[in-house]
């Protein structure tokens, strides 16, 4: 089906930038939902994005499974991981949350270091991309499957917080004491979100390893749970839209910035700083006010 | 055997040392503004890297060396906190600790430009061999850091309670409104709280770089594990990162020791984990105290 | 219609004229992937200073047979990721016809398979031995960077003539200190050599007092550290400070008078197999590599703060080689491939004296490394 698709460009390099962009993009929403809606912080984000990408590169490389069986198991070993780190910690709350999270993805940052494949020089040669017999060799064939897959957990993620279980997260995010008393499963729902956004994140990694075909323990650390966050705080929180501008936006920047040379961290840094001082509900909430207000001024 | 052991601790104080240097720091604005400042790690950074600059650049005595190292610091932290911290205005933290990785990264750039990515080094505040206690063999200058980190603790108990200005800096971060009701100047104090988690950061920094070696990206991982020295002993509490930061350094080296040096981060990281899920408040954490605070 | 035809014969004329008088000023490009920011800055800050000297001075002399060069510098920032895109973005945009680095071994690996596809050449600076091996999945993959194996190699050689026989390693957990590791492990029993004590380290970490004690306890009769960039000094200075009696060795990233100054007196007695751009002043005058390192080394040291080490040397050579490339076939990257692999034969570099073949991508072993201790702050070739 993708190879039906049109190369819109023959730019790899651009394409490559959309792929990261859309990678990234998948993490960035997942933790939107954790944050925004559920008010949870998570600095661990790239530890689930490491176990997507190892488990479903060994699975696929030493196990031989199909990619895509690989994909899911990665997905449900992630959720498991979530799991385990999500019923102890959600006694905890703000800072709390926020370093037992790091405290996790540290931990697996170290054990894909010692005991991953490869420890710390990483394992290549991670098969391509493929489903049923088709293998995607070209990057726009690999962009198509990301931005569909990125498509994809959008629109679950927007039906999902239109509906019930969104009306609730909101819920929670505002009074947790108000939502036990209105009977809510409130543990439960935090679970869920958590596992959620490990999910997002490790299909993510899973796809940043089979169009890599090589990875590595450096790639899966702290800087990048930081960096994440970064993109959903500057996209904005409150809608999952934030965390796919913000992702791109994220993604993009030090390429842009390569004219900089060796100056490029210091002006990255006061672009971000600028941003979050004069932009600080996030982009996207305070563009869609602009319009908002256009429109509605249009009308009276 | 008693002296590998010996060892083992020895080398775990002498990391524990920095660690809990760089948890105070945390702990000063946490206590002024419930922020947790994630460029404290370059405080560190820009105190050892400064103090090489007055003292082996500029060739200047070593007193007024590290003056001038902890007023430049201290100066630092008074235009971050002038020009990111107060026009911010507002009260969600996430934004808050979000500017200050912002402000980490310019610091780091700014650190690379001036003084490159090699590492620098001084010589020990004082000169000779290692003192031998029971055959085990430790540092002059991790004496000299135990000793500074000590009087940092005493230092700063004493401001925060035994001062207007301590007890008006804490009233600030138990509440803000109540706090400026009662004629405290809340943003001056906030200023005030930066000024000093710096100098703290930059007196860190001096003492332990003759033992570690300082570079400009050396930071993010002092952060880290100064964070978790203070979450270990209770955010917020002076002495309670002390005890923190000690208790994971020993931790790591008795794991690097004992079990394999390979494992030694995620250890101390597993008992840190352990320590929140059922100590939530730190080993020195009040929970009612955190309850007040509403976190 | 006479007069259309000529004038249209004319103006293409004067067109193919002025393309052909533009191609011959067009530049040749080539890229470098490095590492000039970030955790492997050590690397890549003296790669790309080297990379611009040469250039210059390629230039000055006239160029790629009149052509100029021009050299693209993409930063990778220490990050596999970055180091796929600036690949990419070489090959794409600046359409170059060879490209030098990546600075690391996991760089290396990251963009193997984009100049595979892309059918352009790499000259890696990394080490790794996976970078060129298996030859045939890389044939249009080289470095210059020796193997680890090779200055394992050179120490077990000198353990071996000294009858040390139980030695504790200890590396940085970082691609460079993991490699060595592997590598000392691999061959130790082939030198009747045993690992008594394997013991490892953050890159970022304050002391190693730790470690060192437990490779003390494990009765080694030698101790063999194997990283770059901070940890290294630390490491001596713990050595020196337990006053441990068994000689230290460090692994070929030790080759830079700054640990020197750093770890002071505890530095004196430390051997390593180091480069001969390090030593070159120490070389006798008729070595053959004497002459372009003395050039090489003094024209760096006037331009820049610092010395151009091992790894300058890295990229030295995976410069020079694309240079006499060009000159020698024009910029073909299939051409350009093929000479490199089969005309470079006893070649000297600033890192060794080359051997390509198509068995072999690098063309170097243990005889690039000199065994150097330090005595008295200054490098002395041990003998």
């Amino acid at each position: 089906m993708v190879y039906a698709l049109p190369n819109l460009t023959d730019d790899s390099y651009f394409i490559t930038l959309m792929i990261f962009s859309g990678i990234n993009a998948i993490v960035a929403i997942g933790l939107c939902i954790l944050m925004g809606s559920a008010g949870q912080v998570s600095l661990g984000q790239a530890g689930f994005y490491g176990i997507g990408a190892y488990a479903s590169s060994v699975l696929s490389q030493s196990f031989g499974l199909p990619v895509v069986i690989s994909m899911l198991c990665a997905a449900v070993i992630s959720g498991i991981a979530a799991v385990i780190l999500a019923a102890p910690s959600l006694r905890l709350k703000g800072h709390y949350l926020a370093v037992a999270t790091l405290g996790f993805g540290e931990i697996i940052h170290i054990i894909l270091n010692e005991f991953g494949p490869g420890g710390p020089s990483g394992f290549g040669d991670i098969p391509a991309l493929s489903a049923g017999g088709f293998v995607l060799t070209t990057p726009a064939h690999v962009a198509w499957v990301v931005w569909g897959i990125l498509l994809l957990l959008m629109i679950f993620s927007l039906n999902m917080l239109n509906a019930r279980p969104g009306r609730a997260l909101r819920a929670l995010h505002g009074s947790e004491t108000a939502c036990n008393a209105m009977g809510l499963d409130v543990v439960g729902l935090k679970i869920k979100v958590f596992v959620l956004s490990a999910v997002y994140a490790s299909i993510a990694g899973s796809l940043y390893a089979h169009y890599v075909s090589f990875i590595s323990p450096s790639s899966f650390t702290l800087f990048h749970s930081v960096l994440l966050l970064m993109m959903v705080v500057l996209g904005g929180i409150t809608t999952v839209w934030g965390g796919l501008v913000g992702a791109v936006i994220i993604t993009l920047l030090p390429e842009t910035l390569k004219a900089f040379e060796e100056l490029d961290v210091l002006v990255y840094g006061l672009i971000l700083t600028l941003s979050l001082l004069f932009l600080r509900r996030g982009i996207v909430p305070i563009v869609t006010a602009k319009i908002h207000s256009l429109l509605v001024r249009r009308n009276a | 055997m008693l002296t590998v052991f010996l060892q083992f601790l020895f080398s775990g104080l002498t990391v524990g040392s920095v660690y809990a240097l760089v948890g105070m720091g945390f702990n000063i604005i946490y206590n002024a503004t419930s922020i947790i400042n994630l460029a404290q790690g370059e405080f560190v950074v820009i105190g050892g890297l400064l103090m090489w600059f007055f003292l082996e650049s500029c060739k200047l005595p070593f007193l007024l060396a590290v003056a001038l190292t902890i007023l430049s610091a201290g100066l630092v932290a008074l235009i971050m906190e002038r020009l990111t911290i107060r026009p911010l205005k507002t009260n969600d933290l996430l934004i808050m600790i979000m500017v200050t990785v912002a402000v980490a990264i310019v610091m780091r750039g700014l650190l690379m430009f001036k003084f490159g990515k090699e590492p620098y080094s001084f010589a020990a505040f004082t000169e000779g061999d290692p003192l031998v206690i029971g055959g085990a063999v430790i540092q002059l200058q991790t004496l000299w850091v135990l000793g500074i980190t000590g009087t940092c603790i005493l230092a700063l108990y004493a401001f925060f309670n035994l001062t207007i200005a301590g007890k008006a800096m804490r009233a600030c971060s138990f509440d803000p409104t109540a706090a400026s009701l009662v004629g405290i100047p809340v943003s001056r104090m906030i200023m005030f709280s930066f000024i000093l988690s710096a100098m703290v950061g930059a007196i860190g920094g001096i003492a332990i770089t003759p033992i570690s070696l300082m570079e400009y990206d050396k930071g993010p991982m002092l952060a880290v594990k100064g964070f978790c020295a203070a979450m270990m002993g209770g955010l917020g509490r002076g002495r309670g990162a002390v005890v923190g930061g000690l208790t994971i350094g020993v931790l790591e080296s008795m794991t690097a020791g004992y079990i394999h040096s390979g494992l030694k981060d995620a250890v101390a990281l597993l008992i840190l984990l352990s320590i929140l899920f059922f100590r939530p408040a730190g080993l020195f954490g009040n929970a009612a105290m955190q309850r007040l605070k509403g976190h | 219609m006479m007069n259309f035809f000529k004038a249209t014969l004319a103006v293409t004329l004067l067109l193919m004229i002025s393309v052909s008088f533009a191609a011959a000023q067009e530049p040749i490009r080539i890229g470098a992937i490095l590492s000039v920011t970030g955790a492997a800055s050590f690397l890549g800050e003296p790669e790309k200073n080297t990379v611009i000297m040469l250039k210059e001075q390629i230039n000055k002399a006239g160029g790629i047979n009149g052509r100029p060069l021009e050299v693209i510098v993409e930063d990778s920032k220490s990050d596999e990721t970055q180091a796929v895109l600036a690949a990419k973005k070489l090959i794409e945009r600046d359409k170059v016809v060879a490209i030098i680095g990546p600075s690391t071994t996991g760089e290396s690996m990251a963009v193997i398979s984009t100049m595979m596809q892309n059918k352009v050449m790499l000259i890696s600076a990394a080490a790794g031995t996976g970078i060129t091996l298996p030859v045939k999945e890389r044939y249009w993959i080289f470095k210059t960077a020796q193997y680890d194996m090779s200055a394992v190699e050179a120490i077990y050689y000198e353990l071996k003539k000294k009858g040390i026989v139980k030695v504790g390693i200890i590396t940085i957990t970082t691609g460079f200190g993991d490699a060595g590791r592997k590598a000392l492990q691999e061959i130790a029993s082939q030198y009747g050599i045993s690992i008594v004590a394997d013991e490892r380290y953050g890159p970022k970490d304050s002391d190693m007092t730790a470690q060192l004690t437990k490779i003390r306890a494990a009765g080694a009769q030698a101790v063999i550290n194997w990283s770059v960039g901070p940890g290294q000094v630390v490491v001596t200075k713990n050595w020196h400070a337990l006053k441990m009696g068994i000689p230290l060795y460090q692994s070929h990233g030790w080759g830079s008078k700054k640990n020197i100054e750093l770890a002071g007196k505890a530095a004196e007695g430390v051997i390593a197999p180091l480069g001969r751009v390090v030593i070159w002043d120490k070389l006798p005058e008729k070595h053959i590599q004497k002459a372009l390192l003395k050039k090489y080394v003094t024209e760096y040291e006037a331009r820049f703060k610092g010395e151009p080490g091992q790894f300058g040397a890295h990229a030295y050579d995976a410069m020079q080689m694309i240079a006499e490339a060009l000159k020698k076939v024009g910029p073909d990257r299939q051409k350009l491939r093929d000479y490199v692999e089969n005309n470079l034969k006893n070649w000297p570099g600033a890192g060794g004296v080359y051997n390509m073949s198509p068995s072999d991508h690098c063309g170097l072993d243990k005889n690039a490394f000199e065994m150097v201790v330090v005595k008295n702050g200054d490098w002395m070739l041990l003998k």
